[in-house]
Parts: structure tokens; sequence; C-alpha cells
């Protein structure tokens, strides 16, 4: 038998009764069998439901997806988990770094929200940033190419 | 009460497969869902306990082939089996087979299949029972047709003995006509159901499709109030709610009851819907057929009475009594269901199989969705467009219709088109916010 949450209309229902209350906007479960994300948007809340195991979010295919290490010289930074790329810390903040800022490797360069818990991505290399690939808050794959970064 | 239901095959697809594997975990019961290759991947498969392959995606080699479905179940330890709706859900040798095979069928016994599945049998039961039927009869021949045709008078319909849910059907306007589209009838009706038997019924104009839910024990029977299904395109439904809208009290009462007479005149057990033309001026009411099986537009009789009617349809085949009295059954509010098909509303609605790219569904009060698609599956073409059922009930119709145009605006489907608009322009229309359209209320929808 599942031990996992199965979530029935009624579950949905209930939890958008819980997150009207609130100032949240999104709610994101991922279990064993399912992704949800209940969100609210200027028309109203809606259910966007997923296969588990991170598949293509919203705009975004799989063709997309880039996980191929390019053949320019440059170095590249992915996104460790998948989630939703913010280049900055909190809105209205200025971004970690523009192209042409320089890292090392405990460099924030942005973060990565998932399922409400915000993970910082560190450059990881010493460099340039030559170019940022993903949309502010945009949603990305686990493994997909962030920005690409001269080397020192 | 002891469950002898264990373990459940679900012999369907799509968001039917989803419901019935839903009230499964609810219940405890697990569940095993025989798919396609086309449905692999599907949501079925996530929320089964188990996946059984039945064979390649044309339906004759999975979800219509008798021999694989029950072997299938069979295999995976099932000791039930719910045909959903649609594909062998009224088949009698599929019901005999899973039987057969030591398996409960989880529907009516294969008599009552038999009886309704062949739509002159249950025109003669229901005038047994007493209930009022269209004029009409049987005709093997443009000559026995011409005859009927006296009786009936035009407009009329040709229905097919073998058919149902709408399809097999042919308006005749004109006697010039009948002698045609009755060889012509007679060559589909072989094609489609393998059974060439047409029958003859006087065409009602202003005609609203009425229909009640009934439950069964085989001994008792009680109904759970009516829907109305009168919102059609080619005798497909796109639009159902509960209850049916601005109809007497007194003639309301008739038709609930005579739909329950029906199903107990059949010693009829499990869920079923009993359909009737209902006369948009006099109320007068008349016995069209009875579906034996669940049907699509369940959720909104679920929505006003709070009944699981799946879990009735699993409870019954347990072997046990119905659990509700007739007086412990309220109609509550109103519910109202769109069926979002994968098809262009634009383009005369042709099919739009694809990739979903994104699938927002509508959420909130009083919302409900039924649908196993989500943002990434694909809509095979192979099988039916119904892709979604939204579901809103409200304390008043006004209050569901005003939360059913606010759910349609929050829709959001990508990569292939739905018929979500035209749901849209339906509740905006001021025909359906009156309440108690006919089936002509379709074509005068205004464009745009």
């Amino acid at each position: 038998m599942a031990e996992d949450l199965p979530l029935s209309p009624e579950d949905v229902e209930e939890i958008v009764s819980i997150l009207s209350k609130s100032d949240y906007e999104t709610l994101d479960i991922a279990t064993a069998r399912f992704r949800l994300q209940v969100a609210r948007d200027s028309k109203g809340w809606t259910q966007e439901w997923r296969p588990a195991g991170g598949e293509a979010g919203p705009a975004s295919g799989p063709a997309r997806v880039n996980t191929e290490t390019p053949d320019d010289g440059l170095l590249v930074i992915t996104a460790p988990l998948p989630g939703t790329f913010y280049r900055a810390p909190q809105p209205g903040a200025p971004p970690f770094v523009e192209v042409g800022s320089k890292v090392n490797p405990d460099t924030v360069v942005a973060i990565i929200e998932t399922m409400k818990l915000m993970n910082p991505v560190h450059a990881g290399v010493d460099g340039e940033i030559a170019e940022i690939i993903p949309e502010n808050a945009g949603p990305i794959e686990a493994h997909s190419i962030l920005m690409k970064v001269k080397p020192a | 009460m002891p469950k002898p239901i264990n373990r459940l095959f679900v012999a369907n697809r799509g968001e039917i497969a989803l419901r019935v594997i839903r009230t499964a975990k609810k219940l405890g019961i697990e569940s095993v869902v025989g798919v396609s290759d086309a449905d692999v991947t599907s949501r079925p498969t996530a929320e089964a306990d188990d996946v059984v392959l039945l064979g390649a995606a044309p339906s004759s080699q999975s979800y219509l082939n008798v021999e694989k479905v029950v072997a299938a179940a069979k295999e995976s330890g099932a000791d039930a089996v719910h045909p959903g709706y649609g594909f062998l859900s009224e088949n009698v040798n599929f019901a005999r087979a899973v039987a057969d095979a030591g398996m409960v069928f989880v529907g009516p016994d294969p008599a009552a299949l038999e009886a309704m599945g062949d739509k002159l049998k249950a025109r003669a039961v229901a005038i047994e029972a007493g209930l009022p039927v269209v004029p009409g009869d049987e005709a093997t021949t443009a000559e026995e047709a011409a005859k009927v045709a006296e009786t009936t008078g035009y407009p009329l319909l040709i229905k097919a003995v073998a058919g149902g849910g709408g399809r097999g059907m042919k308006r005749v306007d004109k006697p010039e006509q009948l002698k045609a589209q009755i060889g012509l009838a007679m060559s589909e009706a072989e094609a489609a159901f393998g059974d060439p038997r047409i029958y003859l019924e006087r065409f009602i104009e202003k005609g609203r499709h009425v229909e009640v839910q009934v439950l069964g024990d085989g001994t008792r029977a009680i109904h759970l109030g009516t829907r109305d299904c009168s919102i059609q395109r080619r005798f497909q439904k796109l639009v159902e709610e509960a209850p049916a809208p601005n109809i007497p009290d007194k003639k309301h009462r008739a038709i609930e009851n005579a739909a329950a007479k029906l199903a107990e005149h059949l010693s009829y057990r499990s869920a079923g819907t009993v359909e009737f033309l209902v006369d948009g001026r006099t109320f007068d009411f008349y016995f069209l057929e009875m579906n034996a099986r669940i049907q699509v537009e369940h959720p909104v009789t679920e929505e006003v009475t709070g009944v699981d009617i799946i879990e009735q349809q699993l409870i019954i085949a347990d072997g046990a009594p119905l659990g509700y009295q007739q007086r412990d059954i309220e109609i509550r509010g109103a519910a109202i269901e769109v069926r979002i098909n994968a098809e262009d509303p634009e383009s005369d609605f042709r099919p739009s199989p694809g990739h979903v790219t994104r699938a927002a569904w509508p959420a909130g009060e009083g919302v409900r969705v039924d649908s196993h698609i989500r943002s990434g599956d694909s809509v095979p073409a192979t099988y039916d467009s119904l892709i979604a059922k939204l579901i809103v009930r409200g304390e008043t119709r006004d209050e569901a219709i005003e939360r059913l145009s606010a759910a349609l605006e929050s829709l959001r489907v990508e990569g292939i088109k739905t018929t979500a608009p035209l749901h849209a322009r339906i509740m905006a229309d001021p025909r359906f916010k009156t309440g108690g359209v006919d089936t002509r209320f379709f074509e005068g929808l205004a464009d745009g």
C-alpha cells in the first residue's frame, strides 16, 4: 500500500482555503508519486500537477535543458537542484552578479528556491561571469547550465 | 463492515481510472491499473499500487480486448474489476468473463446489462414498469420504418438498438429522406456495434435531457436526484448540472421516483442512470434509456448529495445492502460540470492531441478538477478527447455559475487546444443563466 500522501480534490480545496488566509502565493509539494504546485495570480488559484522527479516546468520544455559543457573555453555553473532561479537575495535587491563580475569558488551567484527553501548557488570556480542564461524567477531543472565563466 | 474486495483491477484509462483508484485508496483497497503502450507513463500508473501492460495502443488490442483484460486482471491477483465508463463497461461478455474467472464485476448483473444494453428491450421493460416512453418502434425494412413513422410523425430519430451514449443516432426531417437514412443507419449500426437493428422514435423539439442517478443493491433502489445534460453537440454532452433546474416540484419528484421504480423493477444492483426526455413546456417526461454503468458526469451528483458513488459501487459489489434510505438523500445547492476536451472549438472541434507543456487547472472554494493530465503529459490521438472535468458547486445555481466562470478564467492549458473557451461562452450565455435550456441550446450559441 502507498504510504505517501494521496491528494484528493477535497484536499486541494482545503489547501487553497488555508493558503488564501495567508500571504503565500505558492505551495509546492513533491512526493515519490507526484509534484503539485498550488498558486495564485491575478485570475485566481490554480493547481498544476507534474510527474514525480522533476519533469519540464511551465514555460520550458525538455529542449531547453542544456547540460552539455560548451567547448568555447568557458567554465559553467550548473544548478544543483531543480526549482526557481533568482538572481538577487530578495525582490528589489541588486543581483548577486552581473556579466563582468569577478567570482571565486565561494561567491554566491544566485538562489534556487525549491519547496520554499532558498538554496544558494556558489560559483565553484575563479573567473569572470561571461553569460547568465535563465530568466530571473524562471523555472530551471537540475544540472542545467546557469552561467558561463571566463576562467581567470 | 468486512471488505471482501482487497485488490481492485481498474479496466480503464484517463480520468476515470484515476477516479476509481482514488476511492479505492480511500477505502484501503489495493489498486491495479491495466494500461496500453500509450498510457504507460500516464497519471493513473503513478497513483495505482500496480500497473499491468495490456497491449498496444489501439483499443482493440488493449482496453477493448476482453481476453487480455480478464487475463491481466486475473494474473494481477485482483479479486474485483471496475470497468469505468465506455470501453467494456456495458459489455455482457466481459461481465460474464470476469465472473467466470472468479472475480467480482463492479457493476450490475449481466442480465441487467443485457436488458438495458438492448435499447428496444429497455423500452419494453420501462413500459412494464409503468414508465412513459417516447412514441416509436423497431423497423427492419424501409417499409416497416414508413409504417412506424405514421405513429412518430416527423421529425424522427433513427437509433441503433445496440447503441447508446448518443452514438448511432440520425435525425430524419422528411418522409422522402427516410428510405436512404434507414439503409445508412443499419450499415453504420452494424459497423459500430456489430448489430444492424434500428428503431425509430418521435423527435421532441423542445426536449430537455434530464437523467436520474440510481443506486440499487438487488433488492432496494434509491435515486440520488436529477442531472440536466441538455447542452450537447452532436448528441455528445458538453455541460451537465445537478439538480435539473426550473422543473416544477411535482414533476421533478415524479421523474426521480420513476427512475427508482424502474431500478427496483429490474432488481438493479450497483450504480446506474435512467435517462429521460422532458418536454420543455409541459414537463411531461419519457423514458429514453438506462445506462448500466458509472457515468462521466457522476461528480455533479456527488457534489450536491455528498455521496461517493464509486464507493457505493464497491460496497454494493461486496454484497452489502444499500447504506442509505431514500430519506437520507438530500440535495443541497447546485453543481455544474464542463467537459474540457482536447479539441479546437474555433476549427469545428478538430481533435487536438499532443504534448501538454502546461496544465494549470483551476482551484479554490467549490472547485473540483477530475483530470489525469499534468504538465508535461501527452494526449494520445488514439482515444477520446476528454482531458478534464471541471466541476464547481455553489450554494445556489447562480453562485456555481459565477465560480465556474472565474475558474475558467484561471485555467491555463498550453501545447494543445481545448474547449475551455467554449465553456466560458456558455457560462456567459443569458439562456444558460436563466436555466432550463433544451437540446437546441448549442445551435443558438452566439459566436465570439
